[in-house]
C-alpha cells in the first residue's frame, strides 16, 4: 500500500562456517568479490524500485547469512541506493544481523556510521557447552562482549537465543533467561530449536546422535518463556519475539502485518502491491546464479514474479498475522482480501476455536489466545488446510 | 476336429485350504507339457497379485492338458483348480457343477479337515466320481496310511483307491494321471449334431481380450463367427475368438461336446454375462435350459462409500467388473445421510470382504470408507412390520422395536484334541451352544450353534491362533433366533461415527465398547483439541476414553521469506485431507477406523 509500511530486505548469503541447525540460504565461500556484490545490490534495488516508484521505505534489514561480514561500505552503498531510488524515511529502522565474534564486533562502529541503527546478534546460548553443541564459533565470553559493544554502538539492539535444546530443563532455561533479561536492551528473539530438513542436525538426529525434548517438555519451556518475560516487562509480541513496549522490530512487524516488502539478493522474497495486485518476487537462491544475472545489463537475479490470488492472500494474512499478539484486525483483512472473513472461512470453525479458548472471543479481531499460540500450526491447518 | 467324448476327462481339484491343490496342478501341467520349463513357477495358476502375495487361491482356474496314457490314447484333460478357503466356496460349487469328477486332495500331515468334508459332500451332490489323493508324502511328518484310513473311516471312500503323491517332488504323479483316465468318467452325454448347448461357467475382464467367458459345451459345437444367444439375459453376440488355456490362452477353431474353453464376443455390457446361463446358437436354439448354478448367499455385509463423492460412478464400474469375475459378490446402491452415496455389499465371509476391498483399492485405485461388517438382522416392529437391517445406522428407534432376530450358524470344527479346551472356551464366550462332540483318533469334531454376528469379526483368527493353525472350521446358516441386541454407537467429540456403529449382544456391549474406545485412543493422533471417544447405547455412554490435546504445535521462525513455502505446505495438506474424516472439530485419518475394526479380543 503506498503510504503504509514498506520494508526492504537485503540478503547477504555468506558465513564463516555453516551451523548444523541452519537451513538459511547461507554459504561458506573462500573469496567474495565485495565490489561485485555492491553493484549487484544496487542493480537489484534500481529494478525493484522501478516497479514500485514513489514509496517511502520505513525499514531496512540486512539478513543472512552473516551480514556482519559485509564491508561497511556495502551497507552504506545499499542505503544510498535505497534513498536514491525510493525515499528513505528519516526515522527508518535499519537492522543488521551480526555474529558475536570479536572481529565482527570490532566493526560495529563502522556499521553505525554507515547508517545501521539497530543490530540483532546471533548469541544462541549463554554457555560454552551448548554453544559447542550448536556448532557456533564464538564463546560465551565473546558473546557478552559483543552485546556490550552493540549496546554502546547502536541506539537499539537485540539478540537471539535458541532453546529447547537436547537435555535442557525448565530450571536451567529459567536461569539462562534471567541472565538474558539482565543483558537485554529491550528486544529478545527466543527460538525453539527446530530440526530442519537438509541440515547436519537432521542427519545426526535421524541417526539417534541426540534426542530432542518431547512435546510436553518443549511446551513447558515455551510457557515458561512467555510467563517469565511477560513478568519482566518484555511480553511476546510474536511467537518467538519479545520486546519492551515500543521496542518491537518494525521491519518484522511489516511481514507479520502483511505489509509490502522488497527482497534484494539471492533467495530473498518480496511481496509487492502493484496496481492493486499482489506480486510475490523471489531471487535465485544460489549466489553463483544470482550475482552474474543481477550484474548483467538487461537481466536480473529474480525468478518471474507470481501473482498471489486473493484466496492465497487470505491464507498468508492469517498465517502471518495470527503469530502476533495483536492478532488480525478484521477490517484490514476484509479490505485487503475484498471479502469478509466468513466468506473465506467457515464461521463454525472460528466458533469452535473460540469455544475451545484457542481464539479470543473479540469480534473485531482474530487473535490467538495463549493456548492458541502454542498450537498455531494446528489452528492454521484446521482453518486453512 | 474335436475329441470323442470317451477321450475327455473333466475334473476339479478340491481340498481344504493349503492342502496343495495348486501345487499339484503345477505338476500335472508340467508333466503333460502345458508349459515349458522356463515358464513354470510355483502355483502357476494363482495369477492374481493378491493370490501370490497371500499364497492362497481365490479364483478357480481351468486348464486343458493333453495326456498320452499307457493305453496309447491321447486324452484331453480339463483340470479345474479351486480355492480351499470357505469364503470362496462359490468358486468350488460352480466348478463342481461343470465337470464329472474330483481329485480330493488330503494333506498327509494334516488329515481330513472341515473343508475336506464340506467339499466331498458337494462333489457327491454333483454325482462326481472321486479319487482320494493323499498329498505331500515327501514330508517327514507324512502319515499317508493313517490319513488314507481316516478318509475311509470319516468320509467312506475306499482307501484302496487312494493315490499317494507329492505335488512338490512329483512322486506318484504318473500314477495319478493314469487313475484320472481310468477311474473318472468321460462326459456323460453330448451330441455334436444337436443344437448348441453350453454352460457359462465363469467370466472375467481381461485387459487384452476384454470380457472372457469360460464355457463347457454340452451339445453342438462353438465356432468363431457363430452368432450366439444367452438364454437368460437374451443377449445376442457374435463370437470373435474361441480358445483354451494351457494355461496360456491359445486360440483354436472350435469347442465340441464335453470340451471346456473360452470365447470372447465383444461384450461391453457386463450384465449380459451371468454365470450359469445357457449359451446356444441364435438361429438354431436348443430346447431346454441348463439348470445353472444355485445363487450364492452372502453372509456378511458392509457398505462401501467413496472418500471422494466424485468416485461413486468409478466405484460402480469397479464393482461391476469384480462381480463379473466373482459371482458371489453382491451389491446394491445405498444412500447414507452421513456418508453419501455408496453400495451395500454382501460377501461370503470376512476374508472375501477384505479381498474385495483390497482389490477395489489396488486394481481400481479407489479410496473407500467401509462400514463395520454386519450380518442381516430381522427387526419386528411394534406396528407389526418386519424389516431387514443391513446397516446398523438404519436401526429404528428402540421404542418402535418389538424384538430382533439374528442369524445363527451351525459350525463344524475339527481339531487335534490338545486344543479342544481352548476352542470349547472360545465357542462358549461367543454364545455357542454345543450340538455334538465326537472323537476320531486324536482329532475331535465339535459341532456348535453360534450367532453369525460372533463369527463375523475375528472368530476365524482366534480359532487359528488358539489351535496354532491346526483347527479347521466350516459353517452353514442354521436360521434366525430372537436375541437381546442393541445398537452401539461410537462418538467422537459427541458426534456419532456411522462407520463404527454396530449391533452387539447387550451383555457384551460394554466390553466391546471399551475395547473399541481403547483401540481408537491408540489410533487417533493427538490434535489441538482434546478428543473424547465414547461408546454409547441409546444415548447412554457405556465407555469413554480421552485423547489429550497436543501440548505444543507451532513453528518457531516465520519471516517474510518463508510465507510462500509455508502456504504451499498448507495447501498440500489440504489435499491430503481427503483421507481424513471430520467429526465435530477433529480430523481423523480413515485408517484409524479400519484398524479399529480389525481388533481381536486379546485384551
Ligand atoms: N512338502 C510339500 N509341500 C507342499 C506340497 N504341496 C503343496 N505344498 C506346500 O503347501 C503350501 C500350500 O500349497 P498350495 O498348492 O498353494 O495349496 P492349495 O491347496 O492350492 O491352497 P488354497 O488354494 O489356498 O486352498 C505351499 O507352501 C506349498 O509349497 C507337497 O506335496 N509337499
Ligand atoms: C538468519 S538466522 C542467523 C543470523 C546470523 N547469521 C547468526 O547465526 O547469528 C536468524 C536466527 O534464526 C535462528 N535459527 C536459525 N536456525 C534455527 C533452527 N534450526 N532452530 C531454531 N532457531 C534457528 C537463530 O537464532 C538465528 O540467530
Ligand atoms: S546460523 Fe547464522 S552463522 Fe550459522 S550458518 Fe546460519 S546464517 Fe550462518
Ligand atoms: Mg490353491
Amino acid at each position: 500500500m503506498p503510504g503504509g509500511l514498506f520494508a526492504v530486505y537485503v540478503h547477504w548469503p555468506f558465513c564463516l562456517s555453516k551451523c548444523p541447525y541452519c537451513d538459511f540460504n547461507s554459504h561458506v565461500s573462500a573469496a567474495v568479490d565485495h565490489d561485485a556484490w555492491r553493484r549487484a545490490f544496487e542493480n537489484g534495488i534500481a529494478r525493484t524500485a522501478a516497479l514500485t516508484p514513489g514509496r517511502t521505505v520505513t525499514s531496512v534489514f540486512f539478513g543472512g547469512g552473516t551480514p556482519s561480514l559485509m564491508e561497511p561500505r556495502t551497507v552504506e552503498t545499499v542505503l544510498e541506493a535505497i534513498a536514491r531510488h525510493w525515499t528513505l524515511d528519516r526515522r527508518a529502522e535499519v537492522t543488521l544481523e551480526a555474529n558475536p565474534t570479536s572481529v565482527e564486533a570490532g566493526r560495529f562502529a563502522d556499521f553505525a556510521a554507515a547508517g545501521v541503527n539497530r543490530v540483532s546478534l546471533g548469541i544462541q546460548a549463554l554457555n560454552d557447552t551448548d554453544l559447542a553443541f550448536l556448532g557456533r564459533t564464538h564463546s560465551a565470553e565473546e558473546a557478552l562482549d559483543a552485546i556490550a559493544i552493540a549496546k554502546r554502538s547502536f541506539p537499539r539492539s537485540s539478540f537471539d537465543l535458541i532453546y529447547a535444546r537436547p537435555g535442557q530443563t525448565v530450571r536451567s532455561w529459567q536461569d539462562e533467561l534471567q541472565q538474558a533479561l539482565d543483558l537485554a536492551a529491550g528486544h529478545l528473539s527466543l527460538y525453539q530449536l527446530t530440526i530442519e530438513q537438509g541440515t547436519r542436525f537432521a542427519t545426526l538426529h535421524a541417526r539417534g546422535a541426540f534426542e530432542m525434548p518431547d512435546d510436553d517438555t518443549a511446551g513447558a519451556l515455551f510457557e515458561t518463556t512467555r510467563e517469565h518475560l511477560a513478568a519482566a516487562g518484555m511480553p511476546a509480541y510474536e511467537i518467538s519475539n519479545h520486546a519492551r513496549p515500543g521496542q518491537e522490530s518494525l521491519h518484522n512487524l511489516t511481514y507479520w502485518r502483511y505489509g509490502d516488502y522488497a527482497g534484494i539478493g539471492p533467495g530473498a522474497h518480496g511481496r509487492l502491491t502493484i496496481d492493486g495486485r499482489k506480486l510475490a518476487t523471489r531471487g535465485h537462491r544460489a549466489p553463483a546464479i544470482w550475482l552474474p544475472r543481477a550484474l548483467s545489463e538487461d537481466g536480473h537475479g529474480d525468478h518471474v514474479p507470481e501473482e498471489v490470488s486473493p484466496q492465497e492472500q487470505a491464507t498468508e494474512i492469517l498465517m502471518m498475522g495470527l503469530r502476533l499478539a495483536e492478532g488480525v484486525p478484521l477490517s484490514r483483512f476484509e479490505s485487503e482480501t475484498g471479502k469478509p472473513l466468513h466468506e473465506w472461512i467457515d464461521a463454525r470453525k472460528i466458533d469452535a476455536l473460540r469455544g475451545e479458548d484457542l481464539l479470543s472471543p473479540e469480534k473485531e479481531t482474530l487473535r490467538a489466545t495463549d493456548s492458541g499460540m502454542q498450537r498455531l500450526d494446528g489452528i492454521l491447518k484446521y482453518l486453512l488446510g | 476336429m474335436t475329441k470323442p467324448l470317451a477321450h475327455i476327462r473333466n475334473f476339479a481339484i478340491i481340498a481344504h485350504i493349503d492342502h496343495g491343490k495348486s501345487t499339484l496342478a503345477d505338476r500335472l501341467i508340467q508333466t503333460c507339457g502345458g508349459l515349458e520349463e522356463r515358464e513354470m513357477k510355483e502355483q502357476v495358476l494363482d495369477s492374481m497379485d493378491i493370490e501370490r502375495e497371500r499364497g492362497i487361491t481365490i479364483k478357480a482356474q481351468t486348464v486343458r492338458l493333453a495326456y498320452k496314457a499307457k493305453d496309447g490314447i491321447e486324452y484331453q484333460l480339463n483340470l479345474m483348480d479351486t480355492p480351499g478357503h470357505v469364503d470362496f466356496s462359490y468358486e468350488v460349487s460352480r466348478s463342481l457343477a461343470s465337470c464329472e469328477g474330483s481329485l480330493l486332495v488330503v494333506d498327509s500331515t494334516q488329515g481330513v479337515e472341515a473343508q475336506t468334508l464340506a467339499n466331498v459332500y458337494q462333489a457327491l451332490e454333483n454325482d462326481h466320481e472321486i479319487i482320494p489323493v493323499i498329498n505331500k508324502v515327501d514330508l517327514p511328518a507324512a502319515m499317508p496310511e493313517e490319513v488314507a484310513k481316516e478318509v475311509e473311516d470319516v468320509i467312506g471312500l475306499p482307501a484302496a483307491d487312494a493315490v499317494f503323491c507329492s505335488g512338490k517332488s512329483g512322486i506318484g504323479i504318473g500314477e495319478l494321471l493314469e487313475a484320472i483316465v481310468r477311474k473318472l468318467p468321460p462326459p456323460l452325454e453330448g451330441d455334436e449334431t444337436k443344437p448348441l448347448k453350453a454352460l457359462l461357467v465363469d467370466s472375467w475382464y481381461d485387459s487384452y481380450l476384454g470380457v472372457v467367458i469360460l464355457v463347457r459345451v454340452i451339445d453342438g459345437t462353438l465356432k468363431k463367427g457363430m452368432r450366439i444367444q444367452f438364454l437368460n439375459t437374451r443377449a445376442v453376440r457374435d463370437i470373435d475368438r474361441v480358445g483354451m488355456f494351457t494355461p496360456k490362452p491359445v486360440l483354436i477353431d472350435e469347442l465340441g461336446p464335453g470340451e471346456m474353453g473360452f470365447i470372447t464376443a465383444s461384450i461391453k455390457d457386463i450384465s449380459e454375462t451371468q454365470v450359469g446361463d445357457t449359451i446356444t446358437e441364435e438361429k438354431r436354439q436348443c430346447t431346454e435350459r441348463l439348470p445353472g448354478f444355485k445363487p450364492s448367499v452372502p453372509m456378511v455385509f458392509c457398505s462401501l462409500f467413496p472418500v471422494d463423492a466424485k468416485q461413486f460412478e468409478d466405484l460402480r464400474d469397479a464393482l461391476g467388473r469384480l462381480k463379473l469375475n466373482d459371482a458371489s459378490l453382491h451389491y446394491e446402491p445405498e444412500n447414507s445421510q452421513a456418508l453419501g452415496l455408496g453400495f451395500r455389499c454382501g460377501f461370503l465371509g470376512l476374508l472375501h470382504m477384505e479381498i474385495i476391498q483390497e482389490r477395489l483399492e489396488r486394481e481400481y485405485d479407489l479410496d473407500l470408507i467401509p462400514t463395520a461388517p454386519s450380518v442381516v438382522y430381522h427387526i419386528y416392529k411394534t406396528n407389526g412390520e418386519k424389516m431387514e437391517l443391513y446397516n446398523p445406522v438404519d436401526m429404528p428407534d428402540v421404542v418402535r422395536i418389538d424384538h430382533i432376530e439374528e442369524p445363527w450358524i451351525k459350525a463344524t470344527i475339527l481339531t487335534p484334541d490338545e486344543y479342544l479346551g481352548g476352542l470349547l472356551q472360545l465357542c462358549e464366550e461367543r454364545r455357542g451352544e454345543q450340538i455334538t462332540l465326537t472323537y476320531a483318533g486324536h482329532r475331535a469334531m465339535m459341532e456348535y450353534y453360534l450367532p453369525l454376528n460372533e463369527i463375523v469379526f475375528d472368530f476365524y483368527d482366534r480359532l487359528k491362533s488358539i489351535s496354532k493353525g491346526y483347527a479347521s472350521f466350516d459353517y452353514e446358516i442354521y436360521g434366525y433366533r430372537e436375541s437381546d441386541l442393541v445398537k452401539m454407537e461410537i462418538k467422537v467429540n459427541g458426534e456419532p461415527v456411522d462407520a463404527l456403529a454396530m449391533i452387539v449382544w447387550r451383555k457384551n456391549a460394554e466390553k466391546r465398547g471399551r475395547q473399541l474406545c481403547e483401540r481408537l485412543k491408540e489410533l487417533i493422533p493427538r490434535q489441538m483439541f482434546k478428543i473424547a471417544v465414547q461408546a454409547a447405547i441409546g444415548g447412554k455412554i457405556i465407555a469413554a476414553e480421552h485423547i489429550s490435546a497436543l501440548r505444543k504445535d507451532v513453528t518457531a521462525k516465520c519471516y517474510g521469506g518463508d510465507v510462500t513455502r509455508k502456504r504451499k505446505l498448507l495447501e498440500k495438506q489440504k489435499k491430503g485431507k481427503a483421507k481424513m474424516r471430520q467429526y465435530g472439530n477433529v480430523d481423523i485419518p480413515q485408517s484409524a477406523f479400519i484398524n479399529a475394526l480389525k481388533m481381536g479380543d486379546d485384551k
